[in-house]
């Protein structure tokens, strides 16, 4: 079983790089179970999203 | 030198607001993001032959510009007094106060009310980027690499000479930093342990 550190650590390695399937296993149970975690999978994408909108958002301001 | 008309100043200027918080990101500094985008600017206007127009304007300005940042951090690690100063960030032990011993988080994370939304809101990207600022220098410049530049983990490795996994480490403590801003200053979730 995946402590949550070690899920948020494979959640965010999942933006880099391909996951084994052993490790989607695992994480795909510990979201099964864990809120937090799929709060913080979430949240990352949401971040990643922001990223991608900052620059072009503010320059709508131009 | 009569290609000149492919190559429109006015639209060049209008890229110049996008060139210069791009360049911020990267160097929190306003002059030098100035200088650099200046320089920019100029080379463009330099090898406007290099232009094809239907290509766009801002892809190829992005282009130019962020191997003038490259070329500027490569320079910058090299100065002792640049580097040193955040090393011992507050950040460093920031994975390790986000979960306690057993591996839980202290403060789990909620629901993100409608985060797009928030997309929508200018107070948000103010917000943003209050928080990105406020990571530590050596953090964030993996973090801004990866999600601005969007250079691969390995070109990451490469340029700030550390290991695979030490970028990894970098940018999930980035990743909890910034969340743990939005989530404190904008998402107003206090963390209750559930």
């Amino acid at each position: 079983m995946l402590s949550c550190k070690q899920a948020s650590e494979l959640l965010s390695q999942a933006m880099e790089r391909d996951m084994t399937l052993r490790e989607r296993f695992l994480l795909r149970v510990h979201l099964l179970i864990c809120d937090s975690c799929k709060n913080f999978s979430r949240q990352i994408e949401v971040m990643h999203l922001a990223c991608r909108n900052y620059l072009e958002r503010k320059n709508t301001r131009d | 030198m009569n290609q000149s008309s492919t190559l429109d100043l006015n639209a060049l200027e209008q890229q110049h607001g996008y060139l210069l918080r791009y360049a911020m990101l990267q160097l929190r500094d306003p002059h030098l993001a100035e200088d650099v985008v200046q320089e920019t600017l100029l080379a463009a206007i330099e090898s406007r032959d290099n232009f094809a127009a239907q290509s766009s304007l801002r892809t190829w300005l992005v282009g130019i510009l962020k191997h003038k940042i490259m070329d500027l951090l490569r320079k910058k690690t090299r100065e002792p007094q640049f580097t040193s100063k955040d090393d011992e960030d507050p950040l460093e032990n920031l994975s390790a106060e986000s979960f306690g011993d057993n591996g839980h988080w202290v403060n789990p994370p909620q629901t993100w009310a409608n985060p797009t939304q928030s997309f929508e809101n200018q107070k948000f990207w103010e917000m943003f980027e209050f928080c990105t600022q406020r990571m530590p220098f050596s953090t964030a410049q993996a973090f801004m690499m990866r999600e601005f530049m969007e250079l691969s983990t390995e070109e990451i490795c490469q340029e700030l000479a550390i290991s695979t996994t030490n970028c990894w480490v970098i940018l999930h403590r980035a990743r909890l930093a910034l969340r743990e801003c939005l989530d404190l200053h904008w998402f107003g979730n206090k963390g209750k342990p559930c």
